[in-house]
């Protein structure tokens, strides 16, 4: 293989120029691979919320500038569902479970920790309903008992029978909620859970901050769904209904967005390193257009001349792309577990991470786009050199 | 010493050869060349017929840009002519293929330029074996380019030098070795002696006679007399045409 030797040596004539050609192509290629799994990432967080919320209408205040999504922050504004609309959904779903809660937040002191803490609250007879129970028992009506989402006493170290300050109040926890992860409906690992009861002696009578409705046959949920908008928005708009699955595409639609647009900006970086490596190799054939008008001259083929230049980005592209492969498998597990970290608030998958086939699914697609790449930016210079004339080559200064 | 008497000593043997084979090695007919360039078409050959048989020794003489390269490409199959018809052995050139020019160059004809003779990054040794491992293993390829080494009197320290650290003259034993390497029909030189001093020159010469002696049809360009008289037989060339 003289062609692939000579390929080699002049690689390695120019060091610094192929160096700099193949840390281009290793940037592109760790860009995409780190990007691809960050945004698969995200979507296997929202996978995590999938399971078990698919018979689920959620019920929030309408807002003129609200989107439906139940994480946009203008839904916090104070647009709440009163009890008389409470009874029209009620009436609407029929023999389904419906389910009003308050969303406040509170302070939390729990032994020198302090800070403020999501507190769900909602009637002492659905809390079974909407969580399982890990430790201890359910809070009850008229006891002065929360109950601790799973994670957050993880973190605390709390127990059932620990006392816990929640608004200044001592108060007891009877129960641990078992680890439910993100919903659509409540997110409730991180938060405290107290009876309405609880949270009305508190803080007063209250309208509710969203209802959500259990609808046991998901043939059904269209149907109660329009039922639920017939009855309470007969006039004018005062919630908005949601069904699970449109949630969903809401996010599905949003985290395909993001991941195109991470690959999107790594496929860009192997794009420009694809024209270093042109370069790389138009300054090259430039170079030796002597050498090439000889090769041909004592009987080089134009294909051996084209392969020549092929294998020299060839080997830019693979020794890149190897080089890009371990660097992104290194970092996959970093940027795999910050990722994790950064939505751990929101996610029980949190902890698992990402699947290694992911991992190396997109390493492995970031090494061949990333010779592939190498491979079409050499072809150009690699066939201008295989059709110089002979004699034109030689003659060439 | 011998370029006075070569003409007496094998003056027949090219005639023998010629009488023998009955094709002659190259027959150019009506040969034109035109380079179509903007300022104007450039005529590097005009209608240029001659023949060459086995065996002969010939020197190829003109002013400067009368077309002498242009004529030897063309006996080396570098290039094919705007008009008329070369044969190599009986066989026409100008229709053939670019794969099938490169296959004849590569197997039938061996070059010796001026200048840029030699590939850069190849050592002595891996330029003379470079058209043999074209088409052959490394193994035969390397004693064959070796053994040719030797022939041009080249110091085996020298073998694994890259051009850049080889003299003028080394450099040109090399090219020519490279050049005997596939043991072709035909070796061309386009002023083989031009970059050289005269003893370095001389002793090129010698090597060429002497493969001329073995047999083989050399033809080169020149523009020095001296170096011509080693030919027996001289084509003059002036704006493209013979003389
Ligand atoms: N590839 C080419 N393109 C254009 N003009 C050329 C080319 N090769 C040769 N010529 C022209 O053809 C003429 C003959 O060139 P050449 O055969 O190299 O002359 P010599 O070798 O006798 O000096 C010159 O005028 C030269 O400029
Ligand atoms: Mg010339």
């Amino acid at each position: 293989m003289i062609f692939l030797d000579l390929a080699v040596r002049n690689l390695k004539r120019h060091k610094v120029r192929s160096v700099l050609a193949t840390v281009g192509i290793i940037i592109g290629v760790v860009a995409i691979a780190s990007l691809g799994i960050m945004g698969s990432s995200l979507s296997v967080l929202v996978g995590g919320m999938v399971s078990d919320v698919s018979d689920t209408l959620l019920v929030t205040p309408h807002l003129a500038i609200s989107s439906g999504d139940p994480f946009d922050p203008r839904n916090t504004l104070a647009a709440r569902i009163s009890g008389r609309d409470l009874g029209l959904i009620e009436k609407a779903a029929e023999q389904h479970r419906v389910i009003p809660m308050i969303l406040a937040s509170d302070r939390l002191q729990v032994r020198d920790k302090g800070g403020y803490v999501a507190l769900y609250a909602m009637p002492a007879t659905e809390i079974p309903f909407l969580l399982e129970e890990e430790a201890g028992t359910y809070p009850r009506a008229g006891s002065s008992g929360v109950m601790v989402g799973s994670l957050l006493a993880d973190e605390l170290d709390l127990h059932p029978g620990s006392r816990i300050e929640v608004g200044g109040e001592s108060v007891r926890v009877a129960g641990i909620a078992a680890e439910r992860g993100m919903g659509i409906d409540i997110n409730p690992d991180y938060a405290l859970i107290v009876t309405e009861e609880w949270y009305t002696e508190r803080h007063g009578d209250q309208d509710y901050s969203r209802v959500i409705v259990k609808v046991g046959d998901l043939a059904e949920i269209e149907e109660v769904k329009v039922a639920i908008d017939q009855q309470v928005n007969r006039r004018k708009e005062v919630v908005d209904v949601l069904d699970s699955r449109e949630i969903l595409e809401i996010y599905y639609e949003t985290f395909d967005a993001i991941n195109i647009f991470l690959i999107g900006i790594g496929a860009v970086s192997l794009l420009v390193a694809s024209v270093s490596i042109l370069n790389v190799m138009i300054i090259s054939v430039t170079e030796r257009t002597g050498e090439i008008g000889l090769m041909r001259s004592i009987g080089a083929r134009r294909r051996e001349v084209l392969l020549m230049f092929l294998y020299e980005s060839l080997i830019l592209g693979i020794a890149g792309s190897l080089a890009g492969g371990v660097v992104s498998m290194a970092i996959a597990y970093s940027v795999t577990t910050s990722v994790a970290g950064l939505f751990a608030d929101f996610a029980v998958s949190g902890g698992d991470g990402i699947p290694v086939a992911v991992v190396i699914g997109y390493t492995a697609f970031a090494m061949a786009f990333g010779t592939a790449v190498s491979i079409v930016a050499g072809f150009y210079p690699a066939w201008k050199a295989a059709r110089l004339n002979p004699i034109e080559a030689l003659r060439y200064e | 010493m011998e370029t006075d008497r070569p003409g007496l000593i094998t003056v027949d043997a090219p005639s023998e050869k010629a009488a023998t084979s009955s094709t002659p090695i190259l027959r150019f007919e009506d040969v034109s060349k035109i380079y179509p360039l903007p300022a104007g078409d450039v005529v590097a050959l005009d209608h240029v017929s001659l023949t060459v048989e086995p065996g002969e020794f010939i020197a190829v003489m003109g002013p400067s840009g009368s077309g002498k390269s242009t004529l030897l490409n063309m006996m080396g199959c570098l290039d094919v002519p705007t008009s008329g018809k070369i044969y190599l052995s009986g066989q026409e050139i100008s229709r053939m293929s670019d794969d099938d020019l490169t296959r004849l160059r590569r197997d039938r004809i061996g070059f010796v330029f001026q200048q840029f003779n030699l590939i850069p990054l190849l050592s002595a040794v891996e330029n003379v074996e470079f058209p043999l491992v074209l088409t052959a293993g490394r193994e035969e390829s390397r004693q064959r380019a070796i053994e040719v080494l030797r022939m041009m009197h080249l110091d085996d320290a020298l073998f694994s030098h890259r051009p850049g650290e080889l003299s003028g003259g080394e450099q040109q034993r090399v090219a020519i070795a490279r050049a005997l390497v596939n043991d072709p029909d035909l070796l061309l030189c386009d002023e083989p002696t031009g970059n050289l001093d005269s003893k370095t020159g001389t002793a090129i010469m010698g090597i060429l006679a002497a493969e001329n002696r073995e047999g083989k049809t050399v033809i080169m360009v020149t523009h020095d007399p001296g170096v011509a008289a080693y030919a027996r037989r001289t084509i003059r060339i002036v704006d493209g045409r013979l003389v």
